[in-house]
């Protein structure tokens, strides 16, 4: 079969580019690191594309499944599939991928090479994420994803880089660390395996389920991030350089919804469902309290994090209310705010390129100088706030009408983010963009280069072409969706 | 004559005792110019003894020596361990105890008599083998930390371990004696056997047990009996610290299984020591991690690093069965690769007159030598257990052997500690990387060094993707060496 081995080109090649691009490591190669690296990302991005036009919409199950036995002594395997869900996060991923390399051009000067290189393996890392069927070696690239990030944040970040990149890792090992404790307990007790199918099927008695359900909690939490494990996000966001806060936010916070959907809804059904209402409370704060928090913030790439933590608790709340316009919703909001969180964070890496600064005070007036940028700013702006017609309104929207059927008082907070929302988008907006020109360097702002336009403009698209017309999106996601929600339903007690 | 024969199970003890003698004798004849020689002739001495164990090696356990002596799988693996474990030591020394007036013929002799008892502690099948090889070890480590004869911290080092060391033997020689008291023999198969049918009174035996679990306590490194660790880690060479840290415990991991598995394994007395390595295990993950967050020297926090390793050793081995063994016999291996990279990478940036022994002097490594920084930086990250590094697989086939053997809580505990750790292996990762050097001299390995060092560097990764093989071989060897 033609479509052997497509998985592992996806986790593969942006891997061994990165091994390649190490070898330009001296600073006169630099040039030739960023060409492979563009290579590499590209070629990436190509491998992604026979999955989704290969994909059976009507199928059930896995597909593009691959199995090699893997560690043969503890019954590991290298067992790869996907399902709808996992398809667009990849697409996402590889996507992301070749826009942080082109953003990155000429912004990086020092080591070159490895800060490409490290993109490279993330983007291999996640999309091994999102393949994976087996449960150690989901861990392994759940994992394996914090060595580039730590390095990406610590050598190219901001001025209190360690320490972001010492929080960002700890929080998430922490995390993962009991669920790494709860998957040996499955492995225990469902005869020596580590397939994730095999999970599906074992059946777990409640108050196991409801442990092993708060270990993968304090995982996927973590990365998600929920409130209240969501302090390390804003510090990571604001030290990080701009490609690694695109990717953190487009991509890696996905990890954390992915593996709720992947992990613990399907291996816990009963728990899940016992438990929703306490993670569906913890979202609703995230998307109040922390709207109201992104408010009052006076730099810009924390106020985006702080919106992305808001946004990601519609992700969480989608996920919770076990019903198909909910969990659509969740997966399309996730998709969705990766185009959007990357490209404003994008856009602030356009501004802070040329004056230095994010303190939304040092602007004012970059209208004037800056049209084509602003143009393109404000559709993100908007998508972020969730207008119709952009891609934020359809996930945040497919949320909203699940959460009505859920209960009333779900709805009601959910939309508070719609007011909130735009509330602090538009008003940061409003601050940098419009008003007189605030001082002389801004009165000096050039226009952005057709390098930064390219990337921006790519990103619109897709924010416009969701928004419209998201049926492309959502075709594949119902078979998968639909599966999920009966076998959550069906739970596994009910069978002796 | 029979009780003697057949004595191929030991012709590796054999060839390098003989070894010793004549690298003993040859190098008095050697001038201090052509010192070469002796190092040549030791990692010669080395490569016979792997041609030879893996000529000899077998299935079946093999008794000589009146059942005093055994050569079984497990022996055999540990023993190849070894050998690899000591000529890397000798590679990543060379240059570093020329600079320092130590690239002498005692040296070698004193490493390789070690390594004499090392191996056989590994085979020995009979209390008094075991105390023999152990003694052996421990006296020529004595020498070797205290070779630099006029340095004060060293000669305190050395003393500090002498006397532990020697209180910890007399434990372990005492709690000996009364196991013959109560069994009537000192061979171990024997012993077991005469426990296992309960010819013997158990009140006797259980505080024989305390006696001999405080000695390995000590010969360890676990908490309680640690205090030694830091002292002698720091205070010796690195050279002798990057001995003392590797390939001994290998010989450590074989006289538990000998003395406690083997021995004292019946099911009446599993329970007992169990608990005691419980306390010891959680203790030694504790202070082991905590305290190494608190140093400022490189070689002190390995050293607690190394004791909070011994605490995952022990987890592995006390969950009690083959499982739970072989994972152990895993975590040694890995843990020796990891300790042999983490100090021959001290050795490496140390040259004539300078020690890189402190944190700082790993700043901006990245800057300096981008290949040393990767290769320290899996190291690390393997000594943290985080995958795709060959330590995350060590620490996992533990937690599994620990949780299937019912001790959820354990795990929770040994995962908690771990992510303490996982703080100043990151610390030294993010010196490396994220600060700007403050030494910029050149740093130049010889070829040797740099071939061994990108070895054991890569293989955190090679083993790291592809476990299972040597997985697998843990696992097969502890199962064929004890079920029979």
């Amino acid at each position: 079969m033609a479509s052997i081995g497509l998985l592992s080109l996806a986790i593969w090649i942006p891997i061994a580019s990165g091994v390649l691009v190490l070898f330009f490591n001296a600073e006169r190669h630099a040039p030739a690191a960023r060409m492979v690296a563009l290579a590499g990302a590209l070629i990436g991005f190509a491998v992604t594309w026979p999955l989704y036009l290969n994909f059976d919409a009507a199928a059930s199950g896995f597909q593009f499944v691959e199995l090699k036995p893997w560690i043969e002594s503890f019954n590991v395997n290298y067992h790869l599939g996907i399902d709808g869900i996992s398809l667009l996060l990849i697409l996402l991923n590889s996507l992301t991928t070749v826009l942080v390399v082109i953003a990155g051009w000429e912004v990086i000067h020092t080591r070159v090479a490895q800060y490409l290189a490290a993109f490279l393996f993330l983007s291999g890392f996640m999309n091994g994420v999102f393949c994976a069927l087996d449960a150690l070696l989901f861990y392994v690239f759940f994992e394996a994803t914090l060595i580039p990030m730590f390095i990406i944040i610590g050598i190219w970040g901001g001025p209190n880089r360690v320490y972001a990149a010492m929080k960002f890792f700890l929080y998430t090992l922490a995390g993962s660390l009991l669920s790494l404790v709860a998957l040996i307990y499955l492995y225990n007790v469902s005869q020596q395996s580590f397939s994730l199918l095999d999970y599906y099927q074992l059946p777990l008695p409640f108050h196991a389920q409801v442990l092993i359900f708060l270990a993968f909690m304090m995982a996927f939490a973590v990365k998600v991030p929920m409130w209240p494990v969501h302090t390390w996000l804003p510090d990571a966001h604001v030290e990080a350089p701009t490609g690694g806060s695109v990717v953190l936010a487009a991509v890696m916070l996905k990890l954390g919804g992915y593996g709720f959907i992947r992990l613990s809804l399907p291996i816990l059904p009963e728990a899940s469902q016992a438990l929703a209402g306490f993670v569906i409370a913890l979202s609703l704060i995230a998307v109040v309290y922390i709207g109201l928090v992104a408010l009052v913030q006076s730099d810009m790439k924390k106020l985006i994090a702080y919106s992305s933590i808001s946004h990601m608790g519609f992700v969480t709340l989608g996920i919770f209310i076990f019903n198909a316009h909910g969990l659509e919703g969740a997966i399309i909001q996730m998709i969705s705010h990766g185009f959007v969180s990357g490209a404003l964070f994008l856009c602030v890496g356009v501004l802070y390129d040329r004056l230095h600064t994010r303190q939304i005070a040092d602007y004012g007036g970059v209208v004037n100088t800056m049209p084509v940028f602003s143009a393109l700013f404000m559709l993100f702006a908007m998508a972020n706030a969730g207008l119709p017609g952009t891609s934020g309104f359809v996930g945040e929207v497919l949320v909203i009408m699940g959460a009505v059927k859920a209960s009333f008082w779900y709805a009601a907070l959910a939309a508070t983010t719609l007011i909130f929302g735009a509330a602090y988008t538009l008003w940061m907006y409003k601050r940098v963009i419009f008003g007189a020109v605030a001082n002389a360097q801004v009165a000096a702002l050039k226009d952005i280069n057709l390098r930064e336009f390219l990337v921006l403009g790519l990103l619109a698209a897709a924010v416009l072409v969701m928004g419209i017309y998201p049926d492309p999106f959502a075709a594949v996601l119902h078979t998968s969706v639909n599966d999920l929600l009966t076998h959550v339903a069906q739970g596994k007690l009910r069978s002796p | 004559m029979q009780y003697i024969l057949p004595l191929w199970p030991a012709y590796p003890e054999l060839f390098l005792l003989a070894m010793i003698c004549v690298i003993l004798v040859v190098d008095l004849f050697v001038s201090d110019d052509n010192r070469i020689v002796t190092y040549a002739l030791s990692q010669a001495a080395l490569a016979g003894c792997i041609a030879i164990t893996f000529v000899t090696r077998g299935v079946e356990p093999t008794y000589t020596f009146s059942r005093m002596f055994v050569d079984d799988q497990m022996a055999d693996v540990l023993k190849l361990l070894v050998y690899l474990g000591v000529m890397a030591i000798f590679v990543y020394s060379r240059a570093y105890i020329a600079a320092r007036g130590m690239f002498r013929g005692e040296f070698f002799v004193l490493a390789l008599t070690a390594t004499l008892g090392m191996m056989i502690m590994i085979s020995a099948n009979h209390l008094l083998t075991l105390y023999l090889g152990l003694e052996l070890l421990t006296l020529s480590l004595y020498a070797l930390v205290a070779l630099q004869r006029d340095s004060a911290v060293a000669t305190e080092a050395a003393m500090k371990y002498f006397v532990l060391g020697a209180l910890a033997s007399g434990m372990l020689l005492y709690g000996m004696s009364m196991l013959y008291g109560a069994t009537g023999t000192l061979e171990i198969t024997q012993l077991s056997e005469v426990i296992f049918d309960g010819r013997s009174r158990a009140p006797v035996l259980i505080f024989a047990l305390v006696f001999i679990v405080a000695g390995l306590g000590f010969k360890l490194g676990a908490v309680p009996f640690h205090m030694w660790v830091p002292d002698v880690y720091h205070g010796a060479p690195t050279a002798v610290t990057l001995f003392i840290g590797s390939a001994p415990k290998l010989a450590a991991f074989a006289f538990i299984i000998r003395l406690l598995v083997q021995g004292l394994g019946a099911e009446q007395l599993l329970a007992e020591w169990q608990q005691m390595l419980v306390l010891m295990a959680v203790l030694s993950l504790a202070i082991g991690n905590v305290t190494a967050i608190a140093q400022t020297n490189l070689k002190r926090m390995l050293a607690y690093s190394t004791i909070s390793h011994m605490g995952f050793l022990l987890l592995g081995i006390l969950s009690g069965d083959l499982g739970g063994y072989g994972s152990g016999m895993f975590y040694v291996m890995v843990y020796m690769l990891m300790n042999l990279g983490a100090f021959g990478m001290i050795m490496v940036l140390s040259r004539s007159g300078f020690e890189a022994e402190n944190l700082d002097d790993f700043k901006g490594l990245n800057q300096r030598s981008p290949w040393c920084a990767f290769l320290m930086l899996l190291l690390m990250f393997s000594m943290a257990g985080v995958p795709p590094t060959v330590g995350f697989y060590a620490k996992l086939s533990v937690l599994q052997a620990v949780i299937n053997a019912g001790y959820v809580w354990l795990a929770v505990v040994a995962v908690l500690f771990s992510l303490i750790g996982a703080f100043y292996y990151l610390r030294l990762v993010k010196l490396m990387y994220f600060d700007a050097p403050l030494d910029t001299a050149p740093i130049s390995p010889g070829w040797d060094v740099r071939v061994l060092m990108s070895v054991n560097g890569l293989a955190m990764l090679v083993f790291g993707i592809a476990p299972g093989g040597l997985m697998a071989l843990c696992l097969y060897s502890i199962q064929v060496s004890l079920s029979s």
